[in-house]
C-alpha cells in the first residue's frame, strides 16, 4: 500500500495535480476533458474525490478559479485535493457535465481506483475497466497487475486483461486470454465465447483463427462443466441440510421406536413445536442477535416436557398395543396443531436468520454456501454426537440400552424401566424440538410444518433399522441427498415416488433395515 | 341353509332384514330431498368402514392407505362422469374442461374407454384392486407387519396424493374432477337420481356386509384370525399366511373402491384431498369407535363419527379437530373394544349381576404386539 502511494507521489508533484483538478471545474467542455486526460496521465489516487464529485455534480468553481467539492448536507465547501473544509470565495459556480465528459472520466476513475490502497476498490475498478473498453485499458491493467499483491485482485486483473485481449487483433493475445479464461472458468465470459463461436452475418465464424476457435470452445466447455459442478455441489448442500432435518426427526424416532416399540405420529409436531419455540424466543427477545442460542435450550426443554407428559398420560397405557398408539398419537398431533393454530394463527410466522447466520461464504466463483445451511449441518453433527455420547457413554444410556435389549431382565436388575421410558420419550421429542430450531432457519414456520416431515422421517427409520443411530444417520443422509439430486432430473414428486419404490424394494431384501441388530436380540 | 345359520342366528337374520329394509327402502321414500345425498355419503363411509374392519379387525393389518383405494374408485367413476358429457363442458370440447384449460389436445391413453359405464365401473374396482394386490404382495411376502406396514401404507398414500395433486398426472390436479351432469343419462341434480344412488349405496352396503360376514364366519375367516393372533404358529400349521392376508387385503381395497365409486356421484366432486393420509387414519377411528372385528360396529362407528363431524364442523368449527383428537385418544385408552365391546361388557355385567356371579371379561381382539 505504501509502495503504491510513494510510487504515485514520486511521479507527480502537487502542482500539476492541483492544476488538473482545478481544470475539472472549468466552464469549457474541452478544458474539462483535457484535465481528465491529464489526471489519467498523472495517475494519482488523490484525484479520485474530485473526479467523483465531478460525476455526481458536486464540483463547484470558486471565484478564485479553484475547484471545490460542495457538501450539500453541511453546506460546506471542501478543498478538492485535501478534502478540508475551507472558506471558499463565493460565488460557487456549478460545473456542467456532458455525457462525453462522463465517458472520458469513467476509465480514468477506474484507472485511479486501480491504485487505491483498498483491495475492494481495486477489485471493482478492474471489473469496470475491462468492460469500459478504453484504448489504454490493457496497458493500465498490465501495470496494475505487475504491482498487485492481493491474490483475489490479481485474478480479477488477469481476467480483466483477458477480456480486453479477447478483442485484440493479435491471435496470440486472444489465445493467451482464452487460456486464462479456461483456467478461471468464470461464467461471465460464457456469452462472449458463445458469440465468438457463433457464425457471423456472412455465415463464416466470427472468430477467423481456427486455433483460437478451438481454444474458445475449450474455454466454453470448461465454464459449462464448472457451472454443472457448482450446481451439483449446491444441490448436494441443499440435500445435506434436508437430510439434517430428517435426521433430527429420525434420531428421536429411532430411539423411542427402538426402546418402546411404539410409533409416535405426533413426532412431526415436536419439530413444529420446536420451531414455534424459536419464534417465541425471537419475539420475546425482540430479535436479539443471539436469540437463536437461547432458543436451543428453550425448544429442547419445551418439547421434551411435552414428550414426558405424553408418555406419562397416554402412551404408557398403550405399550402392549402398538397399532393403537399410532392412532392415539395421531389424535394428539391433531390437538397440538389446532392449539398452535389458535395461539399463533393459521398463517406462517417468520423466523429471521440472525445476522451471523445470514449470507454465506463464497467457495469458488458462483458457489455460495449459505451460513444457515452450513450451520444446520454442523448443528446436527453436534447433536448426533451428543446423542451417541448419552447412549454409549453415560449411566443413563447404559440403562436405556439394557431396557431396549431385555426389559424384564433390566427391571430385575433394579433399573427403573418406567422412568427410563419417560425420559427416553422426552429425549426423543427434545431432539425433534432441536430439529424445529434448525428448520426455522431454513424456511417458513406454520402449524402443519411437522406433517410434511413425518412420513419422510418414518421412511428413514424403516430404511435405517429400528433403534440404530448409525442406521438413522446413513438413511437420513441417503434419503435427503437422493431426494434433492433426483429433483432436477425427475421433479420433486416423481423423486419422492421413486424413493418410496426404492424403499419398498429395499425392505424386500433387508426387512430389518440397513443396520439390523445381529443375533437373538430382535425376537 | 346351515351356512346361513352359521353367519347369523335366525333372530339376527330377521333384525338384519328389517334394518336393511329400513335403510334401503323406507329411508329413500320418506327422507327429505336435502338429506338424501348426506345419508348416501354415510352409507359409502359405512362400506369403507366394513373394508377397514375386515383388514384391521380380522387380519390385524392397520392400513393407512385405504383412503387411497377409496379415492381411486372415486376417480374411476369421476372419469366416466367427465367423459359421458364430452362436448357439453364450458369449452364445448370433446376433452374434459381441465384438459382444455391445460392446453392438451389429445386424451391421455388411460382415459380411453371411460365413456362406457361398464368399463368405468370395472376399472374403478380393478385398478385399486390391482394396486393393492401388487403392493400387498411385496409387503406380505417380506413379512412386513405391524406398525411397519402401517407407515409404509401411509407413505404409499402420501406419494399418491402428491402425484394426483400434479396437473401433469392428468386427473385435474388439485381441483380434481367435478362439474358432473349425468349418470347413465339421468341428471345428477334430479331428486329421483339421488334417491336411486342412495338406494344403490344401501344395497351395496348390505351386500358388502353379507360378503364380509360370509368370509369371517367361514373356515377361511378362522385362518385369517389365526394369522392375526399368531402368524408364526399358523405358518407352522401349514397355512401360508401371505396368501390369506393378500386376499383379505385386496378384497378390502376393492370394497373401499366400491364405496368411493358410489360416493363421487353423490357429492359431485373428487380431488386428491380425499386420499390424504389423514383420511385413512380417520377411517381407522370409525372402526375403533364402533369396535374392531365386529363389522356392524364398524358401520355404526362410521355413522357416529361422521354424524358428529357434520354437526360439529357446522356448530363449532374450531372444536372439530380437538374433538377428533380427543376421540382418538379416548377410544384407544378407554374403549379398546369400541361401542360394541362396551355394549357386550355391560350386557355380561348385567347377566352376571342377575346370576350373582363375577363378570367374565370378553376376550380381547388385540393383535399381539408384533416385534419389528
Amino acid at each position: 500500500m505504501t509502495a503504491a502511494v510513494s510510487w504515485s507521489t514520486a511521479h507527480a508533484g502537487p502542482v500539476p495535480l492541483q492544476d488538473a483538478i482545478d481544470g475539472l471545474a472549468s466552464a469549457s467542455d474541452d478544458t474539462i476533458t483535457e484535465s481528465v486526460t491529464k489526471l489519467g496521465a498523472l495517475d494519482d489516487p488523490r484525484a479520485i474525490p474530485a473526479l467523483d464529485a465531478l460525476m455526481d455534480d458536486r464540483l463547484r468553481l470558486g471565484a478564485d478559479s479553484h475547484a471545490y467539492i460542495w457538501d450539500s448536507k453541511t453546506h460546506d465547501a471542501r478543498d478538492a485535493l485535501t478534502g478540508q473544509v475551507v472558506n471558499a470565495p463565493r460565488p460557487l459556480k456549478e460545473v456542467e457535465v456532458s455525457n462525453e465528459i462522463r465517458r472520458a472520466a469513467d476509465p480514468v476513475l477506474a484507472q485511479l481506483h486501480l491504485g487505491s490502497p483498498d483491495a475492494e476498490v481495486r477489485l471493482a475498478a478492474a471489473k469496470a475497466l475491462s468492460t469500459a473498453g478504453s484504448d489504454q485499458a490493457a496497458a493500465l491493467l498490465h501495470r496494475a497487475l505487475a504491482r498487485e499483491r492481493d491474490p483475489k485482485v490479481h485474478e480479477a486483473l488477469a481476467l480483466a486483461i483477458a477480456r480486453v485481449d479477447l478483442a485484440s487483433p493479435d491471435p496470440n493475445a486472444r489465445l493467451a486470454a482464452l487460456d486464462i479464461i479456461a483456467r478461471s472458468a468464470n461464467d461471465d465470459f460464457l456469452s462472449t465465447l458463445q458469440q465468438m463461436l457463433a457464425p457471423g452475418d456472412n455465415g463464416a465464424p466470427r472468430e477467423p483463427d481456427g486455433r483460437v476457435r478451438a481454444a474458445a470452445a475449450h474455454a466454453r466447455d470448461a465454464i459449462v462443466s464448472h457451472q454443472h459442478l457448482v450446481g451439483f455441489v449446491g444441490e448436494l448442500l441443499h440435500g445435506l441440510s434436508l437430510a439434517s432435518v430428517l435426521l433430527f426427526a429420525a434420531l428421536g424416532l429411532a430411539v423411542t421406536f427402538g426402546l418402546l416399540g411404539v410409533i409416535n405420529m405426533a413426532h412431526g409436531e415436536m419439530l413444529m413445536l420446536g420451531a414455534y419455540a424459536t419464534y417465541t424466543v425471537q419475539t420475546a427477545t425482540h430479535g436479539s442477535r443471539f436469540y437463536l442460542l437461547a432458543a436451543i435450550p428453550v425448544a429442547f426443554l419445551a418439547t421434551a416436557s411435552v414428550g414426558v407428559l405424553l408418555e406419562r398420560t397416554v402412551i404408557r397405557h398403550l405399550y402392549k398395543r402398538p397399532l393403537e398408539t399410532l392412532l392415539a398419537t395421531w389424535g394428539i398431533s391433531l390437538g397440538l396443531i389446532q392449539t398452535i393454530r389458535l395461539i399463533f394463527g393459521a398463517q406462517n410466522v417468520s423466523v429471521a436468520n440472525p445476522d451471523w447466520l445470514a449470507g454465506g461464504v463464497e467457495i469458488t466463483h458462483g458457489l455460495v454456501l449459505p451460513w444457515a445451511r452450513v450451520g444446520v449441518v454442523g448443528f446436527v453433527v453436534v447433536v448426533s454426537a451428543a446423542v451417541w455420547f448419552i447412549l454409549q457413554r453415560t449411566r443413563f444410556g447404559l440403562q436405556v440400552r439394557a431396557v431396549t435389549q431385555n426389559r424384564a431382565m433390566a427391571a430385575c436388575l433394579g433399573i427403573p424401566t418406567k422412568r427410563v421410558d419417560a425420559l427416553v420419550f422426552g429425549l426423543g421429542c427434545g431432539i425433534a424440538g432441536l430439529g424445529g430450531v434448525a428448520l426455522s432457519q431454513l424456511g417458513n414456520v406454520g402449524p402443519e410444518l411437522g406433517q410434511s416431515y413425518i412420513i419422510d422421517s418414518f421412511m428413514v427409520v424403516v430404511l435405517g433399522g429400528v433403534g440404530r443411530l448409525a442406521g438413522a444417520v446413513a438413511a437420513a443422509l441417503g434419503l435427503g441427498v437422493i431426494n434433492k439430486l433426483l429433483e432436477p432430473l425427475s421433479g420433486a414428486v416423481l423423486g419422492k415416488i421413486l424413493v418410496l419404490v426404492f424403499i419398498i424394494l429395499f425392505i424386500q431384501r433387508r426387512p430389518q433395515g440397513l443396520f439390523a441388530l445381529k443375533g437373538r436380540l430382535e425376537t | 341353509m346351515d351356512r346361513l345359520r352359521q353367519m347369523h342366528s335366525t333372530r339376527a337374520w330377521s333384525l338384519l332384514a328389517a334394518a336393511a329394509l329400513l335403510i334401503a327402502v323406507v329411508v329413500p321414500l320418506v327422507a327429505p330431498d336435502y338429506l338424501v345425498p348426506l345419508l348416501g355419503k354415510f352409507l359409502c363411509f359405512g362400506i369403507a368402514a366394513l373394508a377397514m374392519d375386515l383388514v384391521w379387525g380380522y387380519a390385524g393389518i392397520l392400513s393407512l392407505g385405504h383412503a387411497l383405494f377409496f379415492a381411486l374408485g372415486g376417480y374411476g367413476m369421476g372419469m366416466y362422469l367427465m367423459r359421458s358429457i364430452a362436448g357439453e363442458g364450458v369449452y364445448r370440447s370433446e376433452l374434459p374442461d381441465f384438459m382444455v384449460f391445460l392446453d392438451w389436445h389429445r386424451l391421455p391413453w388411460y382415459w380411453h374407454g371411460f365413456q362406457s359405464f361398464p368399463f368405468a365401473a370395472v376399472m374403478s374396482l380393478a385398478a385399486p384392486g390391482l394396486l393393492a394386490l401388487v403392493f400387498g404382495w411385496f409387503m406380505f411376502r417380506s413379512r412386513i407387519r405391524g406398525v411397519y406396514l402401517s407407515i409404509v401404507t401411509q407413505a404409499l398414500t402420501y406419494a399418491a396424493t402428491l402425484l394426483f395433486f400434479q396437473n401433469a398426472t392428468g386427473f385435474g390436479g388439485n381441483n380434481g374432477l367435478t362439474d358432473f351432469k349425468r349418470i347413465l343419462g339421468a341428471p345428477l341434480r334430479e331428486p329421483g337420481t339421488r334417491r336411486a344412488l342412495y338406494a344403490a349405496s344401501a344395497i351395496a352396503l348390505v351386500g358388502a356386509y353379507l360378503l364380509c360376514r360370509f368370509i369371517v364366519t367361514s373356515r377361511f375367516g378362522r385362518v385369517v384370525r389365526a394369522v392375526r393372533d399368531a402368524e408364526l404358529k399358523s405358518r407352522f400349521c401349514g397355512y401360508d399366511s401371505t396368501h390369506y392376508k393378500l386376499f383379505v387385503w385386496t378384497l378390502s381395497a376393492v370394497l373401499c373402491a366400491l364405496a368411493g365409486a358410489l360416493y363421487v356421484p353423490q357429492v359431485g366432486i373428487i380431488n386428491p384431498s380425499e386420499m390424504q393420509p389423514s383420511n385413512s387414519i380417520e377411517m381407522a377411528i370409525w372402526v375403533a369407535v364402533g369396535g374392531r372385528g365386529t363389522l356392524l360396529g364398524a358401520v355404526l362407528g362410521a355413522w357416529i363419527v361422521n354424524g358428529g363431524k357434520s354437526w360439529l364442523t357446522a356448530a363449532i368449527p374450531a372444536a372439530w379437530l380437538y374433538a377428533l383428537g380427543a376421540l382418538f385418544v379416548a377410544v384407544t385408552l378407554f374403549l379398546p373394544e369400541g361401542l360394541v365391546g362396551l355394549g357386550a361388557r355391560l350386557k355380561s355385567k348385567l347377566i352376571a349381576r342377575r346370576a350373582g356371579q363375577v363378570p367374565v371379561a370378553p376376550p380381547s381382539v388385540d393383535p399381539p404386539a408384533s416385534a419389528p
